[in-house]
Formats: C-alpha cells, sequence, structure tokens
C-alpha cells in the first residue's frame, strides 16, 4: 500500500456533531404527516391457549383508528418469519412463526393484537381495554426437563421440545482421554441476558394506498434483511420497498434480525391507510427483543499432569426460547471454537437446542464465542488447579504456535502471535509482583485474586464458503464508490453502523486509497434507497469485509483514472504513477492530474475509445477466510468474605486486532466490549419464574446495568498482528472486549477464593451467591 | 381537558395547552419538537431524558409537563450558545465520550450540571454525580476522562472570565 496519512491516525468522529447537539435521527424521532400510534398487546402468560379475543370496548374508546388481531393480518403477510440454517444439525425442527398469534401463545410478550390510535397515549389506553380470554398451559421452563419424552410441550403441534442437536466430533477422543492422567470435569453456565441497547427498537411504516409502494423506517442493524424478508412476506418488490434505518441507538446483536413487529407495523399502516408508528417501551423490549445466551455447558478436560493438555469434550445445551432466533443456531460456533488458544489432540462437541417457553435467544455481541472463551478459558485454569501449575504457564505450554494454523475443526486461524500478548500483560500488571501482593494479603486475611482470559476469535463473517453451507447465507459485503464531478466521493455500503464510528473510519480509508481529502468524502449506510445490497452489521464484520469490499471500488475507480491521465497526458497506462490522489507520468511528477481533475474530465467529452462517462464503481467482497483476532486480559479483584462483594483491582487488556484504522475507536469498542463481559461476570442476569414463565426482570430496576462506579478503569494495550486474509491486514474488534472479559473476571474470583477450597464460581457473582459459597466453605 | 402552560425552553417562550398527564419529556419532543432529549427506560433509570429545570438536573420521564410550568428548561439543543459548543459537548466529542450517541444528551445535561455544582469533582465524585445516567456503549471509561476534561477546560475558562472581572473592575460599575 501506498504510504498513507489517516489510515491508523486517531481522528475525532464526524458523527459526534449532531448527537452531541441533540440532532440525531433515532427512530422515534422520525414524525410523519397524519401518522397513528400503534400498541401492541402481548401476552401475559408463557403458554396459553387463546379461547376468544373481545375488542369491542378497544375500538370504542376515544381516538381509537382500529383494533387488529391474527385474522386481520392474514390476508397481508403471507410468510412466517425468516430462519437460518442450524447448522448441520443431526435433527433439526424449524417450526413456523407468524408475525402475531391466533389461537396460542407460547412466551410472556408474544403479540395477540394491536391498537391503532391518534396517539401514543391513547394507544395505550385503549389496549388496556383488549379482553383476551385465555386458558394457561404448562410452561416449559427447564432445559433438562424440556428434553425428557415425557416433557409438556412449548407448543402443542411439536414433535418435542428439540430444536436442533448436533455432533461435531474431531480426532480419537476416546484415544486422548485413555492417554489422560488429569480428566477434569465441570458444568459451566451461560445464564441469559439483554443486550439492552439504550435505544429501544420501533419502527415507522409509510405505506402509500393503491401504489404498493412502502418506506420503512426502524432501528436495526440490518436494513437489507429487512426489505428482503418484509417485503417479501407482504409482496412489496424491494424496488418499491425503502428502508431506512438513521441512527440507531445500540444493537449488541439484538437488531441483527427482521422482527415481527417490522411486519406487523408496515401491514398496520397498509391496512388503516395511514402511516403508523410503533416505539417498543422498555418492559416491553425486554420480553420482546431477543436475548443472548442461556446456555449451559458439560464439559471434560483430558491432560497430563505436565500440563500438557489432550482432549476436551463438552455438550452445550442451549435454551432457544419460544422460537428459533433467526441467527440463533450461530451460537453453535462455540462448539467449532471450544478450543480456544490451545493446540489439542482431539475434540469432541455436541449442541442441543431446546424450547422453552421464553423469549427466543438470538446473538448477543460475541454470540458462541463468548460462551467458548469462558468455558476453555475455566477448564484451563481447573486443570492448573489440579496439578498445581500456574496458569499463565499452562497456558503458554498449549497455545498454537505456528501460523497459519488448522484448529480440530478445519478453521484455519490466519494469523497470531500468543505469547506475545499474553507476555505483554503480564509485564503491564506486573503478574510477579501481583503475586507477591496476593501472598501478604492472604496473610492479613484479604482475598485477592488474578484471572487470565487468553482468548482467540473468530470474526469477520464470513466467507461464503464457509457460511452459506453452514448457515444458508453467503454473508459477502458490498460497496458503491462515486466520485462526483469536482471530485467529491459518495461511498454507500450495505453494513450499518449503530456506534462503530464507520463514517468516520470508512471515510479515512477512502481518502487514503483515492488521494483525496478526508471531508469530501461521505459515506452512506442504513438507507436501502441508497445504497447497494448488504448483509449489515454484526459478527465484527464491518471493517473486515465491508471495509475490503470499500477496497475494492476504490481500486477500480483509480484504475480508471489511470486510464483516463494515461489519455490526458498521451501516455500509456504502465507510465501512470498514482501518488496520494495525483496522477503524473513517470519522471514528471511536477505535471500532474489530480483525481477531481480526472473525475471532472470523466464526465465530459473526448474520453478514449471504448469508455463510458463517469467515476465509479460498485463492488461486492467475499473474504478467502475468517479474521482471528486474539488477545489477553488479566484481571485482579478483592472479594470481601465478609459480604461477598467484588472489587475490580485491575484490569489489563492486550488485544491484537490487526491493522488499526483509527486507535480511538479501537480502544473505545474494548472498553464497551470489556465492560460488558464484566457486567455478565458480576451482574446481569434475566430471571423467569420457573413455574410460571413470568419474567421476574421486567425493568431497569430489576436487570442491574452497571452505572460508571461499577466499572473499572481500563488499561489497554495492543500488539499489531497484521491479518494475511486482507489487504487492509485488519481484523475485528467490535466483540472481542465481549469474548475475553467475563472469564478474566470469574476466574479472579475464584483464583481469590481457592483458600476457601472453592474451584468454579458461576456468574452471576453477586454477593449473595459468592456470600453462600464461603459461609458453606466454612462451615 | 387540558390546561395551559407556559415554560422557557432554550431561552423562548412557548405557551400550550397541554392534557394534565403529559410527562415533560413527551412535551418536549413532540409539542415542542425537540428531539434531542431522548426516552430509554420509562422507570427513572437511565437519566437519558435529563433536562435542567431552573438551572438543575432533572429527568424530564418523571415530571409532568404542567408541574415544569412557569420554569425556565433547558434541553440539550440549547447548551451550545452562538455555534459554540458547551465544554462538556467538546469534550464528549474529543475523549470519544460517544458511540451510538442515545444517552449521550442526558449524560452531557446531568454532566454540565455536575461541573456547575463542583468545578474539579475527583473520580469519585463524577461517579456519583452521574448514577443516575446509564450507557450501553462506552463502558464509561471515556464519559469519566471526558467530565474531567471539561472540569479542566471550564476551569481554564472561568480563571479566563475572572481576569477578565478583575480587569473590569477599574472600570465605572454601571447599574
Amino acid at each position: 500500500m501506498a504510504v498513507t496519512s489517516l489510515i491508523g491516525a486517531r481522528i475525532q468522529r464526524r458523527e459526534d456533531p449532531k448527537l452531541i447537539t441533540g440532532h440525531g435521527n433515532f427512530i422515534d424521532d422520525v414524525n410523519l404527516v397524519n401518522m397513528a400510534h400503534m400498541s401492541i398487546v402481548r401476552s401475559p402468560h408463557a403458554h396459553a391457549r387463546i379461547r376468544s379475543i373481545d375488542t369491542s370496548a378497544a375500538r370504542a374508546a376515544q381516538g381509537v383508528v382500529a383494533v387488529l388481531a391474527a385474522g386481520d393480518f392474514k390476508p397481508h403477510i403471507h410468510a412466517p418469519l425468516p430462519v437460518t440454517n442450524a447448522f448441520v444439525a443431526d435433527k433439526k425442527q424449524v417450526p413456523d412463526q407468524f408475525a402475531i398469534a391466533e389461537d396460542e401463545v407460547i412466551y410472556a410478550g408474544e403479540p395477540v393484537a394491536v391498537v391503532v390510535a391518534e396517539d401514543r397515549y391513547l394507544a395505550d389506553d385503549a389496549a388496556q381495554l383488549v379482553v383476551v380470554d385465555y386458558e394457561p398451559l404448562p410452561a416449559v421452563m427447564d432445559l433438562e426437563k424440556a428434553m425428557a419424552p415425557d416433557s409438556p410441550l412449548v407448543k402443542s403441534d411439536r414433535s418435542d421440545n428439540i430444536g436442533w442437536d448436533a455432533a461435531f466430533p474431531a480426532g480419537d477422543i476416546d484415544a486422548a482421554f485413555a492417554e489422560a492422567e488429569v480428566v477434569v470435569k465441570q458444568r459451566i453456565g451461560q445464564q441469559r441476558l439483554f443486550p439492552t441497547p439504550m435505544e429501544t427498537r420501533g419502527c415507522v411504516a409509510d405505506y402509500v394506498p393503491y401504489d404498493n409502494r412502502v418506506t420503512l423506517w426502524t432501528s436495526t442493524q440490518v436494513p437489507h434483511f429487512v426489505r428482503l424478508f418484509v417485503g417479501g412476506a407482504l409482496g412489496v418488490p424491494e424496488s418499491q420497498f425503502r428502508v431506512i434505518s438513521h441512527d440507531v441507538g445500540g444493537g449488541f446483536g439484538s437488531k441483527i434480525r427482521p422482527y415481527l413487529e417490522e411486519y406487523l407495523t408496515t401491514a398496520t399502516s397498509k391496512i388503516v391507510e395511514r402511516p403508523v408508528k410503533w416505539i417498543e417501551d422498555r418492559t416491553e423490549s425486554l420480553l420482546a427483543t431477543t436475548h443472548g445466551r442461556g446456555q449451559i455447558f458439560d464439559v471434560e478436560v483430558a491432560a497430563r499432569r505436565d500440563g500438557t493438555l489432550l482432549g476436551l469434550k463438552f455438550t452445550q445445551l442451549l435454551d432457544i426460547g419460544a422460537y428459533h432466533g433467526v441467527f440463533s443456531a450461530f451460537q453453535v460456533v462455540a462448539c467449532l471454537i471450544g478450543g480456544g488458544a490451545y493446540e489439542w489432540k482431539a475434540i469432541n462437541a455436541r449442541s442441543i437446542g431446546i424450547f422453552t417457553n421464553r423469549t427466543s435467544t438470538d446473538p448477543y455481541r460475541g454470540a458462541g464465542r463468548p460462551e467458548a472463551t469462558h468455558m476453555v478459558e475455566r477448564m484451563v485454569d481447573l486443570v492448573a488447579l489440579e496439578i498445581g501449575m500456574d496458569p499463565a504457564e499452562l497456558r503458554r505450554k498449549n497455545f498454537v504456535k505456528s501460523f497459519p494454523h488448522t484448529n480440530n475443526f478445519g478453521l484455519v486461524y490466519d494469523s497470531g502471535d500468543y505469547p506475545k500478548t499474553l507476555d505483554r500483560a503480564m509485564a503491564n500488571i506486573d503478574y510477579t509482583a501481583l503475586r507477591k501482593r496476593q501472598a501478604d494479603l492472604r496473610a492479613q486475611g484479604r482475598y485477592l485474586g488474578i484471572g487470565f482470559s487468553t482468548y482467540v476469535e473468530i470474526c469477520g463473517l464470513g466467507p461464503s464458503a464457509a457460511t452459506a453451507p453452514a448457515a444458508g447465507v453467503a454473508l459477502v459485503e458490498s460497496s458503491m464508490v462515486r466520485v462526483h464531478p469536482t471530485g467529491s466521493v459518495t461511498v454507500s455500503v450495505g453494513t450499518h453502523a449503530h456506534g462503530q464510528s464507520h463514517e468516520t473510519t470508512f471515510a479515512q480509508i477512502v481518502a487514503d486509497t483515492l488521494g483525496v481529502p478526508y471531508d469530501s468524502v461521505e459515506i452512506h449506510h442504513g438507507d436501502t434507497g441508497d445504497t447497494p445490497f448488504g448483509y449489515g452489521t454484526y459478527g465484527s464484520r464491518s471493517l473486515a469485509v465491508g471495509g475490503m469490499a470499500i477496497m475494492a471500488s476504490c481500486h477500480k475507480v483509480v484504475e480508471k483514472a489511470t486510464k483516463l491521465a494515461a489519455h490526458a497526458f498521451e501516455a500509456s497506462e504502465e507510465d501512470i504513477v498514482v501518488d496520494q490522489g495525483r496522477y503524473f507520468v513517470r519522471g514528471n511528477p511536477g505535471e500532474a492530474k489530480s483525481i477531481a481533475e480526472l473525475a471532472f474530465a470523466s464526465y465530459g467529452a473526448g474520453l478514449p475509445a471504448g469508455m463510458e462517462q463517469g467515476l465509479e464503481a460498485v463492488s461486492y467482497f467475499d473474504p478467502p477466510n475468517f479474521v482471528w483476532p486474539f488477545g489477553c486480559h488479566i484481571c485482579a479483584v478483592e472479594v470481601d468474605p465478609e459480604t461477598g462483594g467484588v472489587s475490580i483491582d485491575r484490569y489489563v487488556a492486550v488485544d491484537d486486532c490487526g491493522n488499526v484504522i483509527n486507535p480511538m475507536v479501537v480502544d473505545g469498542q474494548l472498553h464497551g466490549g470489556i465492560a460488558q463481559g464484566i457486567s455478565q461476570a458480576l451482574f446481569e442476569e434475566v430471571l423467569y419464574d420457573e413455574e410460571t414463565g413470568q419474567m421476574l426482570t421486567g425493568t431497569m430496576v430489576d436487570y442491574l446495568i452497571p452505572t460508571m462506579a461499577e466499572m473499572p478503569h481500563f488499561e489497554l494495550d495492543r500488539t499489531v498482528t497484521p491479518s494475511p486474509t486482507n489487504e487492509l491486514g485488519v481484523k475485528g474488534i467490535g466483540e472481542a472486549g465481549t469474548i475475553a472479559s467475563s472469564i478474566a473476571v470469574i476466574n479472579a474470583i475464584t483464583d481469590a477464593l481457592t483458600p476457601f477450597g472453592i474451584k468454579h464460581v458461576e456468574m452471576p457473582a453477586r454477593p449473595d451467591r459468592l456470600w453462600s459459597m464461603i459461609k458453606e466453605a466454612r462451615a | 381537558m387540558t390546561q395551559p402552560v407556559a415554560l422557557t425552553i432554550n431561552g423562548r417562550r412557548r405557551d400550550d395547552q397541554v392534557e394534565p398527564r403529559l410527562l415533560l419529556v413527551h412535551y418536549l419532543r413532540e409539542v415542542a419538537g425537540l428531539t434531542g432529549t431522548h426516552i430509554a427506560c420509562d422507570t427513572s433509570q437511565c437519566g437519558a431524558c435529563t433536562v435542567l429545570i431552573d438551572g438543575e438536573a432533572v429527568k424530564s420521564c418523571s415530571v409532568f409537563a404542567v408541574q415544569a410550568n412557569g420554569r425556565k428548561v433547558t434541553t440539550i439543543e440549547g447548551l451550545a450558545e452562538n455555534g459554540t459548543l458547551h465544554p462538556v459537548q467538546q469534550a464528549f466529542w474529543e475523549e470519544h465520550g460517544l458511540q451510538c450517541g442515545f444517552c449521550t444528551p442526558g449524560f452531557i445535561m446531568a454532566a454540565a450540571y455536575l461541573l456547575q455544582q463542583n468545578p474539579s469533582p475527583t473520580d469519585e465524585e463524577i461517579e456519583r454525580g452521574l448514577e443516575g445516567n446509564l450507557c450501553r456503549c462506552t463502558g464509561y471509561e471515556n464519559i469519566r476522562r471526558a467530565v474531567h476534561s471539561a472540569a479542566r477546560a471550564m476551569s481554564g475558562a472561568t480563571d479566563a472570565a475572572s481576569a477578565q472581572l478583575v480587569g473590569s473592575a477599574a472600570a465605572p460599575v454601571e447599574d
């Protein structure tokens, strides 16, 4: 690559001026003339038959435009919600989910009716007047009981409660265990979480009567998916269906799918012949927006007493919820990367997806990789404890050391230097001194613990060769780069930003690659009306896949500009030198043309024979491999044995995401990611009543989102091992912090509690849990 | 049944007829058209709707519009003056104190109030001062930095302003 000035620079975000002055354009800020407001009547039961719905009182209420139930939507919504394939499952059950329940509700929060009124207050008032006669049915809540042949069913028309049962054997697992001198077993939970973006979901649909034309504003990470599926179900072709997703107040995976409310709002707009707005309130969001995690891992590790890891066996029990999330099966990826950063002789994994009468789970920041990391990093510590080896040394001994590395399942880790991040992190936290301090404090009856997480992550989703057979979608990415006649540049992309800073970082890439001023580059995303089809933003893919699609278009533009320069200088293309946006004949840099001049010429007359006007390009990028960020996080905590309270003393992270476009943005992504993992380790847990299936954590009063006071300072550092997978040498960083951090905290807590004989702690490690464990250990 | 309200919002007086149950945040967003103030929790946990009423930080989801009758309200749209960002806004930008930006207006208003009360807060004082605001993107690290940075900028500005005051003390004082 040419010498660059912007790639790698800490540039303040161009997203910010509007956001810090109150001029963002979030979903609830969209208002149309004659717009009506929709409120959704949701099931209060986890499982019930609907005997009847009486809407007469609601219809008669003040300001009500319409009250609609399943029968009203059937003529307009012609398809169920989409579901991707459940990997290569031995058993697969993919029940259809219609946008609104008709005769049986199977989770608390499932829609049964919608009320449309002149304003939101009146719509909510009238929704209270819809009378639904329910016959409650048993709620299926426990994963293991749900698997039993005699279990009640989550929905009466299903054969059983199993969504998938997939085996992933790799190598001779029996031989690996036969060789073992030590076998360590552990059950490890992954509690259900709310992704909790600060902006809830919402949409505004404007169906133009007699024209079959729709504009749908929606808070989503995937505008093109929404258009494809909602348009398809409503019989509106893409050319007449525009999805706009302007500013989106966070997603974290929970806005990765087309949602039933997008179908309902659009169909409602069609029925009432007015624009319709629906905004999710927070309690509704906690019930109706997909949850994350909700898994149990039963794990066994075989090792030698010298610390050599041999074999890994585990079963992932995954709580699907009532219906498959659109991408819930992606979390099975935990099986394929469960070996982490280590060499294993054999791995035998199995994933069982189980339906329950809860809200569906779907990806939440990391989606399968935090679970895999948490599991393997926990097990490595248990082995270290069992054989009396320092956990850092056991990790170092078993690290994958040469790259590219083909793991047990055939996935190819593209590049890495795991000991380097481990060494750097240990130096940054001064590990030797910290162990000494731990010993000193223990002598005083204080319990300091040190926890490691040496993670590796699969991201940059993804190469179609891998994703299409496994998940049924190609996951390539797109761009369109258009140089206007006077040299400013519009870049339209299929990815979507909702906090990731693409408008800044993508412009850095384009400015450098085309050699144009940064301020002349405008990034468009989140509007299907002016962007090429793209798969959206999740899986830390936007830079490694979407950024490369932008590079591809830039290269095409440069190629054409070179032809234009050759024509202008009456030289051959081979003699044209391109240097930071200046085009000249080799040896004559004084007489150069800027890309703006060439762009102007490109729209005029006198072009080379056969060349069309214009200077623009469209590209799709299909990556040759995933990318594999890695790093080492070390957490030091102190546990108060009298209260069970945990305080984080230090949090040191050394991450490697390859080349960095904007270090400020990378650090910010890490801060937020680490915070979410710490929060899972210590605070967050979605709770349901196990008998009735009622959600017990239905507000932010009950569900602990940490405040600033609960978060430590993050001591960040990085190494740079460029990815060989793409020309930019980049990996991903959006999820790395979350993938790494929960287990750094939990390993630190268990290390602190080792004197009590405590070997394992489940999440969330709240004070009451730790206090009880310490009390029991002391008894 | 509506009631009359008269508020001064960002220096401009408005007269409206509102329902008694209309929350101030809905009044600001839907009647006054100021959509920079956001709603994120419905239970007064998140602070996204923070505005200043007579200079004091208040969660506008916990106040009825009629309760603000006769008061002065400052929203995020009114914080910058004459095209110059408030030091807290500037600091959030410089320190990357926001990502998705949804919680940001509330944080900026709460931080502006905090610094008005306590011009040079410690980490702990910032944590206590902003405990009513939730952010899901930043892990709070850069928000903490931004508040410190704004405090430094404002104390510099205050020094300059004091110097100016001292300078002008020699001049005849009118009124």
